[in-house]
């Protein structure tokens, strides 16, 4: 795997990772496209060195990139792809029926702060 | 006959492209879904014997040579959590389609039942990593559909914690693969157990832990599964059970799968079995915490995955048989309850126990239902529970594991002070209205047939035990016994 891979893979995943901690839910579906970026770059980088186009044309035996990995990110970049435009209709929904952006505590930390309250 | 390994994942898919083209008639859809799921049941009970007495089957999907090309491998271990996962999807399917409102409201219902059901299949089948990830994909992507299509604007909001989850743990699924392919130059299940020997054993065991905590994140286990008690009760009864019954147990699947065949065990794994221990206490105690029959039921999710990585975690065929005797019974004992928890919901309009009191007075069979399911969840003879835990125990003595074992019994002891409490909560007491409601036959019959199916499988034990021993010697056994040739192997 070359510097330029490994280095941009580890700046989309740290941004990615501040961005999913965010609560804003535009933000972390963002993060998440980061991360998915990091993921692809990492698979892509994981074929080794890059050489020439995989199909052979004229016979000749040399160095060749390996097709498998651009397989897999193809692959793998359709279903982020799907994923992520269907949480984004998701989000959309969420917004126009409770009006906020936000991510709210989840049920267990509502509960023990009713219990909270309750007390005081 | 090597193409009956296909089947599984065709048969669902075909039946789902078929519901859609028949369109709005209800009952025409039904019927083919019904159909669909009751042809992957006989073919997986096919597959099973074949199976076991002539050996595993290998197909080559595209055509191309095993170690390039897209691999179906059909084992015994596989091919038993095939059939139990075909059955369970089912029984689930003639409840929802009793439960009139599931598939009456969302004319793609059934469609995407069963593209998930071809997405386990393709998870229990395949013999290739990064297809792997393709399935456990068509299965998420399908369980988002079915968590959020009826959700409500506070439902989407715990939905999309779970598609958020679900997207964070495929991109480190597919990071994974790419450093496994990096080091090793494939992602073949079978080539890689081989080629992995070549790696250096600090990498080597780095990318195991990787892979651990990725389908941990799956499978629910101790420090990933807050995800799961906020979504999972969120969806209507049938997804519900469906999820709880059989999506963790992939993840527990793929862990077992890959721990054994690419990260041979150096013996007991105390770090697994601390995972192990955690996950049980902690989701115990979750559950004793809780106050709704469906949250209740989605801590003891977690709680009962602590069991199967405890079997793998000895490091022992003994042990991983106990695991795949434990899913075993997880997947139909879990789904019931589940059931059994949509049926008070149905009958008394809520699952909240201070809301609901004398179900077993007024639905006796609702609660008749419950109790066997309840007392197998808890480990009581002669239920399956008790074949799971039994195995377990022995293993766990077997390995010299005894705090572990210890740790597991308390564990057994606190579900079933948490089954007492929805028992004297919910079906005892005086009924608090008078109010005549219906009890949904159809539906009530569906949770039977499946509580049967977990009462043949404690009656069944002892061969049972036996396959899964046969299940975990082949998976333990050294790499070149893995199919790596097209056709079947010895």
């Amino acid at each position: 795997m070359t510097w330029t891979i490994a280095l941009a893979a580890g700046i989309l995943f740290g941004a990615g990772t501040y961005l999913i901690l965010q609560r804003l839910l535009s933000r972390i579906i963002v993060g998440l496209g980061l991360i998915a970026h990091a993921a692809n770059l990492i698979l892509l980088g994981s074929g080794g060195a890059p050489g020439a186009p995989p199909v052979l044309e004229d016979g000749s035996v040399g160095p060749y990139s390996d097709p498998l990995e651009q397989a897999l990110v193809l692959t793998a970049i359709v279903i982020t792809f799907g994923i992520t435009a269907f949480l984004l209709a998701l989000a959309y929904r969420s917004w126009t029926e409770q009006g906020s952006d936000e991510v709210e505590d989840d049920t267990e930390d509502q509960r023990i702060a009713r219990r909270r309250e309750a007390r005081s | 006959m090597t193409a009956l390994a296909t089947l599984p994942v065709v048969i669902p898919l075909l039946a789902g492209a078929l519901t859609l083209v028949v369109g709005r008639r209800v009952a025409l859809q039904r019927g083919i879904s019904l159909v669909a799921s009751a042809g992957s049941v006989v073919v997986a009970a096919i597959l099973l014997f074949i199976v076991d007495t002539q050996g595993a089957i290998s197909v080559s999907v595209g055509g191309w040579a095993p170690p390039i090309g897209i691999q179906l491998v059909a084992d015994r271990f596989s091919v038993l959590l095939l059939l139990v996962s075909t059955v369970a999807l089912f029984a689930v399917l003639s409840y929802a389609v009793s439960h009139q409102a599931t598939d009456e409201g969302f004319r793609g219902f059934h469609a995407v039942y069963q593209i998930l059901g071809a997405g386990v299949a393709l998870a229990l089948l395949t013999g290739d990593l990064f297809t792997l990830f393709v399935a456990f994909e068509i299965m998420l992507t399908a369980s988002y559909v079915l968590l959020t299509h009826a959700a409500d604007g506070r439902q989407t909001r715990t939905a999309i914690t779970y598609v958020v989850i679900g997207l964070v743990a495929s991109a480190l699924f597919l990071i994974t693969i790419g450093l496994i392919y990096g080091v090793a130059g494939s992602v073949n299940l079978a080539d890689l157990s081989g080629r992995l020997d070549n790696v250096d054993p600090g990498l080597r065991r780095g990318l195991g832990w990787m892979l651990f905590m990725v389908f941990g994140i799956k499978a629910a286990i101790f420090p990933l599964f807050f995800w799961l008690p906020d979504s999972y009760p969120v969806a209507p009864t049938p997804v519900t059970a469906l999820f709880a019954g059989l999506l963790t147990k992939i993840g527990v699947y793929a862990i077992i799968r890959t721990q054994t065949l690419l990260f041979p065990s150096e013996g007991l794994s105390p770090f697994m079995l601390a995972i192990a221990g955690l996950t049980m206490i902690v989701g115990v105690l979750g559950a004793i915490a809780q106050t709704d029959i469906k949250r209740i039921l989605s801590f003891h999710i977690v709680s009962q995955i602590g069991y199967m990585i405890m079997g793998l975690g000895f490091g022992t065929a003994a042990g991983v048989a106990a695991a795949i005797v434990f899913i075993v019974h997880q997947i139909i004992v879990k789904a019931s309850l589940f059931l059994v928890g949509g049926l008070v919901e149905e009958s008394e309009g809520t699952g909240a126990i201070d809301a609901v009191s004398g179900v077993a007075r007024r639905s006796p069979i609702i609660a008749a239902l419950f109790l066997p399911a309840a007392l197998s969840l808890a480990g009581f003879p002669p239920f399956s529970g008790f074949v799971g835990k039994l195995a377990l125990v022995e293993a766990g003595f077997a390995a010299g594991a005894w705090l572990i074992v210890g740790v597991s019994l308390v564990a057994s002891v606190l579900t079933l002070f948490s089954m007492t409490k929805i028992w004297a909560g919910v079906f005892w007491g005086t009924p608090n209205t008078n109010e005549r409601r219906i009890t949904p036959w159809g539906m009530a019959g569906a949770t039977a047939a499946l509580i049967a199916v977990s009462l043949v499988v404690a009656i069944v034990a002892e061969p049972l035990v036996g396959y899964a021993g046969r299940a975990a010697e082949d998976l333990l056994a050294a790499p070149d016994t893995v199919a790596l040739v097209e056709g079947r192997t010895p």
